[in-house]
């Protein structure tokens, strides 16, 4: 009986299945269970497809619809096949709660993947250790999802904001100068950002000339960038993301204000540099993931099938965060054979991720005490065109450890209460 | 300070320029056929794409020539054939068929170009400012500031002098006068809101040289349109200027001030005028009421 | 005439019966309470738009500012100042209401376009401070840290928080509160008065009715009706949000009224469950269920002006008609 509401993968199946039943065939191993078509292990992922972060979740959905290929090709999980279903959230809570509901109480989905708005991750996550089940959090970096709103059934693979302002902070300090002014949004996300530059930055012996909290959605940023100029800083700190970092550094490169004062930032992604126009693609950032690692076994692999279905265009972070948190499901299901969620959450605790699927230099595990993934960070430099690769809008200078730019357990404020 | 507070208000007229170029737009339309228009911002938004994917072939300066009469010729296209059978009714349709419209441009322009936004670049003389110390007016905003002059300039003149001019400002008085003249109001009422379409085209070049380029780009840029109606006064363009004007300039003074309520004091200053002045700052008593 | 009253009873229990039962026949056909419980709590409140819009004649488009603020009222209330989910609602309400109230009395002079621009724009005010004042709403991630109590009915506890069914009925009750007050106020002189000047305002302000007084009453019960519907959308998500606020979702109510049918009192439930059942179906089919929902849009209001009901009408009325001929 195949669900009418079922996964825009339906096409592949027949195919995955034909591919799964001789892969299954030739594992001969006491783990298969014998193939039942009927009975596939469900992923639900819930993401906003519409509204201003249509293009990230879009993103993650194809890293996330990539992985279910992947692990459905080596058997899939327990020998049943995967079917990803996926959502949109249309970026409103209601809609998103309610998805999450749905593809809970009525498909019956054993894992849920979601959502880029920190917000609607939140509230998602909420219903999910109601009705315990395992959640990954792929993009929504709000701190308190595993700081103090912790769930004992949430994981989440994207940054905190204290890892970011940490990986970059030393870097701007000694290359840049002292005196910092800040653009920040004004919201939980950029406050949070905020909070641990400046500190970071008090450690330091720094000082902040001001911190502009501009609105959501900010069209024109002269009013803070006239302040910012008049403040005279030696970096000039951009914290918004998405549209608002599009805008805010197209008018800071018309005004001519990157030749005075440098600019920087922390979480930079590539769509956003994708978005702008070649002479406005400056400073320095950290990414959460780049595409580019010569060195790095795997990432090519990737790069190549993400090409393939992205109409030739190399995978982002967030492509990187849906195919993680997918295979992060049947990694630790097909290990302890069991698809219990508590089983699962538990065995989750400082589990690492295998070389195919972290894609990066660095140990990759998701840590114990808050259920965060000590991803690394990649510092360096944005680029106007790529030298070889139309794409290649970022130079890497260095890859940072995630343990090293994460904060300890303790100052983040989460306590994992597991269910009795 | 001083000079601080100054630059903001410059700024905010700059700002307010771009106001002025939507609202008019908005206004056109409304005035004449009671029609809020809430699929503007997604015409600004064909706009803007149009241009972007034209310039390849004929340049930043065609695309600005020729986006606006195709996004146009689009207006026209959708008045005939959606908007023209609701005159007759109660305005709520057609309120709620503009609505419905701004989903499908919105979930059309992201289906066509995708959700991820496109860089788009003006010629570099443009992008540069003017000097050290009005560093925020660049070559780009007085090229805007410019070309909404020069816009609002040629509407006022036709509007003014020429014969389709004066029977729009004839029929926004008086419909029904018109029709018993001889005059094909139909006809009228198309090209008024090919008209408007246009400026809301135009607008859209124009922010996307300065604005990220993305099928959202379109939907913060209606409410300042209908503040700047209902500040200036339903009915009145002059009052329509006036009120564009006035909103973006205190928007960027209290952006210096309180950043957070920038886009609220539009509200506020909406509040004011209703409370004082119910009918707009230069509209006229009677209006669509 | 008692041929109508017979058909009047039988709908009503039909519909009631249809909702009683909702979590047991919605199951087999691919639905799940949740959804039910959402075309409630969104029925009711576009039956409060159209409270106005349908009986009164008056286009408010921004009335999704005192839904959210119902929503709003009920989450601090939750969070800061009662462990009672029923008087959470209640202070929602209030909340809800009295804004409507306070902002009635502002725009009740205005009329048509103007008036739908002026609630337009006061709704967005809702939402900017809603967004802004991040440190009372939560900003852009909404408010957060609260949720449905079970109600403590002294020998009892009935567990709304976790069982999906129990909810539903909560909101059920309150529906069929909210509902029946809605119809006693129709039924009554001033909801005839009301009527009076949806028909006819010039005839009606000539027979000395106080049009305005009036339409700021209608337009303050609206809002109380709207304030509700929001607290229980606070409490089906545990979570209130700006966009809640936003015109859109306004726009959205109305056209749930349209589609259902603005002259009819259950029409806009109607059009509530076609909206959310099919937005939900879509979305889960399409990435561009927005395209395909607009199109709904442009096709309801070109050739189904009257909504589903007033075309069911027609029907019968031209059939009607025929039998008498025949």
């Amino acid at each position: 009986m195949s669900n009418p509401f079922s996964s825009i993968t339906a096409d592949r199946r027949s195919v995955l299945k034909g591919a799964a039943a001789v892969g299954a065939m030739q594992i001969a191993t006491p783990f298969v269970i014998p193939v039942r078509a009927a009975d596939n292990i469900k992923m639900g992922m819930v993401d906003p497809l519409t509204g201003v972060y249509a293009a990230p979740a879009g993103n993650e959905v194809m890293g996330a619809k990539l992985a279910v290929e992947k692990i459905n090709a080596k058997g899939g999980i327990l020998g049943r096949q995967v079917e990803l279903l996926v959502e949109d959230s249309a970026n409103d809570v209601g809609t998103g709660v309610q998805k999450a509901r749905k593809l809970i109480e009525r498909d019956n989905v054993n894992f849920i993947i979601g959502d880029v708005n920190s917000g609607i991750a939140a509230a998602i996550a909420q219903v999910t250790a109601e009705k315990k089940v395992l959640h990954v959090v792929s993009g929504g970096h709000t701190d308190t999802i595993t700081g103090k709103d912790c769930h004992w059934n949430v994981y989440r693979v994207c940054n905190t904001t204290r890892m970011e302002a940490n990986s970059v902070s030393d870097l701007l300090y000694n290359k840049y100068g002292k005196k910092w002014h800040f653009i920040t949004p004004d919201y939980a996300f950029g406050h949070t950002l905020y909070d641990a530059c400046a500190a970071n930055l008090k450690k330091l012996g720094g000082t902040v000339t001001g911190n502009e909290l501009t609105p959501l959605g900010t069209t024109d940023f002269s009013p803070y960038l006239i302040k910012a100029r008049a403040a005279k800083p030696d970096v000039l700190l951009l914290l918004v993301q998405g549209s608002d970092m599009i805008n805010c550094l197209k008018q800071i490169v018309q005004f001519g204000l990157d030749k005075q004062i440098h600019v920087a930032g922390t979480q930079q992604e590539l769509e956003s540099l994708a978005g702008l126009p070649p002479e406005a693609r400056i400073g320095i950032w950290m990414f959460e993931w780049y595409w580019k690692q010569p060195n790095v076994p795997h990432v090519a692999e990737f790069v190549a099938d993400i090409r393939k279905v992205n109409g030739g265009k190399v995978p982002t972070a967030r492509h990187w965060f849906g195919y993680t948190s997918a295979m992060t499901f049947a990694l630790v299901a097909n290990q302890q054979k069991t698809l219990d969620a508590v089983k699962l959450a538990q065995a989750l605790s400082d589990f690492e991720l295998p070389p195919e699927v972290k894609l990066q230099p660095n140990k990759v595990y998701y840590r114990k005490g808050d259920h965060q993934l000590m991803t690394s960070a990649f510092i360096g430099e944005a680029v106007s065109k790529g030298k070889d690769d139309p794409e290649d809008l970022f130079k890497v200078d260095s890859v940072v450890a995630g343990d090293k730019t994460a904060p300890p357990v303790a100052d983040t404020g989460c306590t994992v209460k597991w269910p009795a | 300070m001083t000079q601080l507070l100054l630059f903001n208000v410059t700024n905010g007229l700059i700002i307010g320029a771009f106001y002025v170029l939507m609202a008019l737009g908005l206004s056109l339309i409304l005035n004449l056929s009671n029609v809020i228009n809430f699929a503007h911002g997604g015409f600004l938004v064909i706009g803007g794409y149009i241009a972007y994917t034209l310039t390849p072939y004929v340049g930043f300066w065609g695309g600005l020539l020729i986006a606006p009469p195709l996004t146009a010729a689009i207006g026209f296209a959708v008045e005939r054939v959606l908007i023209r059978p609701l005159y007759g009714r109660d305005p709520l349709y057609s309120l709620l068929l503009t609505f419905g419209l701004a989903f499908i441009i919105e979930d059309g322009t992201r289906f066509f170009w995708g959700a991820q936004g496109k860089p788009v670049t003006v010629p570099a003389f443009l992008a540069t400012p003017l000097s050290y110390d009005f560093f925020f007016i660049t070559g780009y905003r007085l090229f805007m500031v410019t070309v909404v002059v020069l816009t609002v300039a040629l509407l006022f003149l036709f509007l003014r002098y020429t014969k389709l001019g004066v029977r729009i400002r004839a029929g926004t008085l008086d419909l029904e006068t018109v029709a018993a003249l001889g005059i094909n109001i139909r006809m009228l009422r198309s090209i008024n809101f090919a008209a408007g379409i246009f400026l809301a085209g135009l607008s859209g070049v124009l922010a996307a040289g300065q604005l990220g380029l993305e099928p959202t780009m379109g939907t913060g840029l209606l409410m300042p349109s209908f503040i700047a109606i209902i500040v200036g006064g339903v009915g009145s363009l002059t009052g329509t200027l006036l009120g564009g004007l006035l909103i973006g300039v205190a928007s960027g003074v209290t952006a210096m001030f309180f950043p957070a309520a920038s886009e609220a004091v539009m509200y506020v200053l909406m509040a004011v005028v209703l409370l004082v002045r119910p009918r707009g700052l230069l509209g006229e008593e009677g209006m669509l009421t | 005439m008692i041929d109508m009253q017979i058909r009047k009873v039988i709908v009503l229990a039909t519909i009631w019966l249809a909702l009683l039962f909702a979590p047991y026949w919605m199951a087999p056909l691919g639905g799940y309470t949740a959804l039910a419980t959402r075309v409630l709590v969104l029925g009711l409140a576009a039956m409060s738009v159209n409270f106005l819009l349908g009986f009164t004649g008056v286009l408010s488009f921004g009335h999704a500012a005192y839904f959210g603020l119902g929503a709003y009222g009920t989450g601090l209330a939750l969070k800061f100042v009662t462990a009672s989910t029923p008087l959470s609602l209640v202070l929602g309400m209030l909340l809800g209401g009295l804004a409507g109230g306070l902002l009635g009395a502002l725009i009740v002079r205005r009329r048509g376009v103007y008036f739908a621009m002026v609630t337009i724009a006061f709704g967005q005010v809702f939402y900017y401070i809603a967004f802004q004042w991040s440190s009372l709403t939560g900003g852009d991630d909404g408010l957060r840290g609260f949720s449905r109590q079970p109600l403590d009915l002294g020998f009892f506890q009935i567990d709304i928080l976790s069982n999906t069914d129990y909810f539903y009925y909560f909101v059920l009750f309150c529906f069929a509160l909210a509902v029946s007050a809605m119809g006693i106020i129709l039924g009554s002189p001033f909801g005839r008065v009301m009527i009076a000047i949806r028909e006819n305002e010039r005839r009606a302000r000539f027979l000395g009715v106080p049009i305005e007084r009036h339409i700021w009453i209608a337009f303050t019960l609206s809002c109380f009706f709207m304030g509700l519907a929001g607290a229980l959308y606070a409490l089906v998500n545990n979570f209130a949000d700006p966009r809640g606020l936003h015109y859109s979702q306004s726009g959205d109510f109305v056209m749930m009224a349209v589609m259902g049918g603005m002259r009819s009192f259950w029409g806009p439930l109607l059009g509530a469950a076609v909206f959310v059942i099919v937005q939900d179906y879509l979305s889960s089919i399409t990435v561009n269920w927005m395209s395909f929902v607009g199109m709904l849009f442009v096709l309801v209001v070109l050739f189904f002006p009257r909504g589903l009901l007033g075309f069911i009408r027609r029907k019968r009325a031209a059939r009607g008609t025929q039998h008498e001929s025949a």
